[in-house]
């Protein structure tokens, strides 16, 4: 069977590396240690108690990574959808710049595949009881669809998940045999997974939106701010994987490709901060009683302040890269362009956790202003799913690196022409 | 103020001193089900283990058929009495006919004295000690505090070279905008006072509102809250997965979740149950207030409205035009919390 050999020379290929892949991974290992621990005392021995949740604050840093990791998921779709809309011809021999995000597109699904495997991770441990999880499963469960927008989130990220692990790995499937794609069948699948990477986040705005007694959330911008907020990051997030596979691997990233990429996260985040512009005014100038929670986290109230620092960082964040990315020397400086997008990065991830999901708690549908802030064990919860979303995504991309370069090829394929896509 | 906060609302912190025979390691156990099921499967005849075991598997109570009903209480039954020493019995009896269950409450005489409270707290078998599950909250208001040494502040300072320079002019920015000043609206319900009433304050008690449309119900990704004709949003607390989707719904701040392993001294376990309402819960779902059901589908008033010393709480069927609720909607100021947000409280404030 040619998918199973598919298979083994895939994973043969992906763990399979030099001194400095197996430290990469060692460390990422070494961060699974407190995680296993958290994770027995939260899921296991003594409950959510262990994390820093209350009843005033019941979403908080798991919430706020599973939006983040929608966002970063949804992003994907920044480079699969220029290459495939405005598709170029396969013998082209013009480099434009779309042409050049051909080696890119894997990648981008590898990104997707690995976010929303986080997502889900993360709300495996949001949920109060995993065990009966599979009361959500439609049929052996109950599906509250179309009532409850968790249900239509579980389904879009779940079906998103399948067009992505359908596509990207059809694709690498084929390029292995140097088989010819079945385009009635890959085309339409690439469309659909267009579309639905803005579902995705836009349903997951639908689900933090639609809560009138938490008004800072409650307000249409909120979709597409999410959406532009999860452009600029996850491309940000892109550029940076890029160059490093560009600079460890001889995968052929042309220069129009990146540039390419930071064009799209520069407007992405203009427009991010245009929409955060207008949510702040709105808010601040008639400043009634629902303008509290953004309130809170821009100046603190009532001398509660902890998250004022990280919201204004972030914002600082955002604006210094855009001015920065704006500038057409420092976006195409290699050196540079990958710390802005690290930066922003990170920017954006606080943008989502500490200013959008735990403001969106504080004060409370009786007026009551509390803090949160983090256990131990929940930040090492945080940190080893991260780090296992970075295990799966260092293995899932290196091996779709090793199938571009053509390293990991069916014996029969040797020597093959392997027809572009 | 934190701090406060979570010794009143967080949770439980299992008490280290309990004795951990295996049935209470068990119980601690989030995934005593799973134990449970080994033990099943290496044939041991723990009752604790099978009941958990059963009770993992089984479907959400509206969808049970009367047999499985049956078992599932006898099968809760059991595990309570052995688990709580003494005999407890857990009703499943539905809503009654051409009953809607309404409350109403008079702002004006609450002294809040918080018995309410304990007595929902005693009644419906919440967590104790260390940290409370409350269902009710009383905030305290203050009252009008205007005074005239405040009237110039927040005004902003004259300029040029006109008659206010350096004085206070600034009436265009709205009086003393920088600063609340009267009656105001951020409660306050951690009060402590030797004696109440206080003179500088009003009591506002709040609690579950039994939404006729329950933002709750609607998101709920399972339907383990739903609300039963009579009225009473409830949980299925066996279904719900924790989420908590339906504690950020609420607008009332009505829901509490239970963060760690309830904890429920024996001697204090209300053996009087309800199914959809004062078991004991389990750690990892989220409860509510529902009228005290095991109390109001039997007929009864409910703990807070027994308790009240000053008679501000009325309960009864909205639907019987001779009930004190509906006499207090007839001739009464009344009121619903955020009507704005279309929620249809059944839950009513009034004053005389």
């Amino acid at each position: 069977m040619k998918i199973i050999e598919f298979a083994r020379d895939f994973f043969c290929y992906a763990l399979k590396g030099d001194s400095r892949y197996y430290t990469w991974l060692g460390i990422l290992g070494l961060l699974v240690i407190p995680w296993a621990y958290g994770s027995y005392e939260q899921l296991i021995n003594k409950g959510m108690i262990v994390a820093g949740f209350t009843d005033q604050i019941s979403w908080a840093m798991y919430e706020g990574n599973f939006i983040f990791l929608v966002g970063v998921a949804a992003a994907a779709v920044t480079v699969v959808f220029p290459y495939y809309a405005y598709h170029p011809e396969p013998n082209d021999q013009q480099e434009s710049s779309i042409q050049g995000l051909r080696n890119v597109v894997l990648i981008g699904e590898m990104l997707a595949i690995t976010a929303v495997t986080m997502v889900i991770i993360f709300i495996i441990y949001h949920m109060g009881r995993p065990d009966r999880l599979w009361h959500i499963i439609p049929v052996i469960g109950i599906f509250n669809f179309p009532h409850s927008m968790l249900t239509w989130d579980v389904l879009v990220l779940n079906v998103y998940l399948a067009l992505n692990i359908i596509c990207g790995f059809y694709n690498m499937y084929k390029k292995y045999t140097a088989e010819p794609m079945n385009e009635y069948f890959y085309m339409p699948l690439v469309y659909i997974s267009i579309v639905w990477a803005l579902s995705i986040h836009t349903v997951t705005a639908f689900l933090i939106n639609t809560m009138p007694p938490r008004p800072m959330w409650f307000h249409s911008i909120m979709p597409i701010k999410f959406i532009s907020t999860a452009f600029a990051g996850g491309s940000a997030i892109i550029i940076v994987a890029l160059l490093v596979y560009r600079n460890l691997t001889k995968l052929e990233i042309p220069d129009k490709a990146i540039n390419f990429i930071s064009q799209v996260t520069v407007w992405c985040l203009g427009i991010a901060l245009f929409l955060i512009m207008s949510e702040i005014v709105t808010e601040l100038y008639p400043s009634t009683e629902h303008s509290f929670q953004i309130k809170y986290v821009l100046f603190g109230m009532f001398g509660l302040s902890k998250l004022v620092p990280w919201m204004w960082t972030s914002l600082t964040i955002m604006t210094v890269s855009f001015i920065l990315l704006l500038i057409p020397r420092i976006r195409k400086n290699y050196t540079i362009l990958p710390v802005i997008c690290t930066l922003l990065f990170i920017g954006i991830w606080i943008e989502k956790g500490m200013a959008l999901v735990i403001p969106g708690m504080v004060p409370s549908p009786i007026g009551e202003f509390s803090e949160y802030s983090p256990t131990w064990i929940e930040i090492f919860i945080t940190i080893g799913n991260w780090a296992i979303g970075l295990i799966i995504f260092t293995i899932l991309s290196k091996g779709a690196v090793g199938v571009m370069l053509g390293e990991v090829r069916h014996p029969s394929a040797i020597g093959k022409e392997v027809a572009e896509h | 103020m934190s701090e406060e906060r979570r010794n009143t609302e967080g949770n439980a912190a299992v008490d280290k001193t309990e004795e951990s025979s295996r049935r209470n390691f068990l119980k601690e156990m989030g995934t005593g089900t799973l134990l449970g099921a080994a033990a099943l499967l290496t044939g041991s005849d723990d009752a604790e283990a099978k009941a958990t075991w059963a009770e993992w598997f089984q479907k959400n109570w509206r969808l049970m058929t009367d047999e499985e009903k049956k078992e599932a209480i006898a099968r809760l039954e059991t595990r309570y009495s052995e688990e709580y020493g003494k005999k407890v019995a857990v009703d499943g009896s539905p809503a009654m006919k051409d009953v809607l269950f309404g409350y109403a409450l008079n702002i004006q005489k609450c002294i809040g004295c918080r018995r309410c409270v304990h007595a929902c707290v005693k009644e419906n078998n919440q967590s104790r000690y260390n940290t409370e599950i409350q269902w009710i909250r009383v905030i305290r208001m203050e009252k009008g505090n205007f005074l005239p040494e405040n009237m110039d502040k927040g005004y902003p300072k004259g300029e040029g070279d006109t008659a206010y320079k350096g004085k206070d002019y600034g009436i265009q920015v709205g009086g003393n905008a920088y600063g609340p000043a009267g009656v105001t609206l951020e409660g306050q319900h951690y009060y402590q006072p030797e004696l109440v009433p206080e003179k500088e304050a009003f009591y506002f008690p709040m609690q579950c509102m039994q939404c006729e449309k329950p933002p709750c119900v609607k998101v709920c990704p399972v339907r383990t809250t739903y609300r039963d004709p009579d009225g009473i949003v409830v949980i299925d607390y066996n279904w719900c997965i924790g989420c908590r989707m339906c504690m950020a719904a609420c607008p009332y701040w009505a829901r509490r979740f239970n963060w760690g392993a309830p904890n429920l001294p024996k001697d204090e376990m209300n053996p009087q149950t309800h199914y959809l309402g004062n078991r004991p819960r389990m750690r990892g779902v989220v409860e509510k207030c529902t009228f005290c059901i095991q109390r109001s589908r039997k007929g009864r008033y409910t703990a807070c409205v027994e308790v009240c010393p000053v008679g501000a709480r009325k309960f009864g069927n909205l639907l019987d035009p001779e009930s004190e609720v509906r006499k207090i909607l007839e001739k009464k100021k009344v009121f619903r919390l955020k009507a704005e947000l279309n929620t249809y409280p059944k839950f009513f404030y009034f004053i005389d």
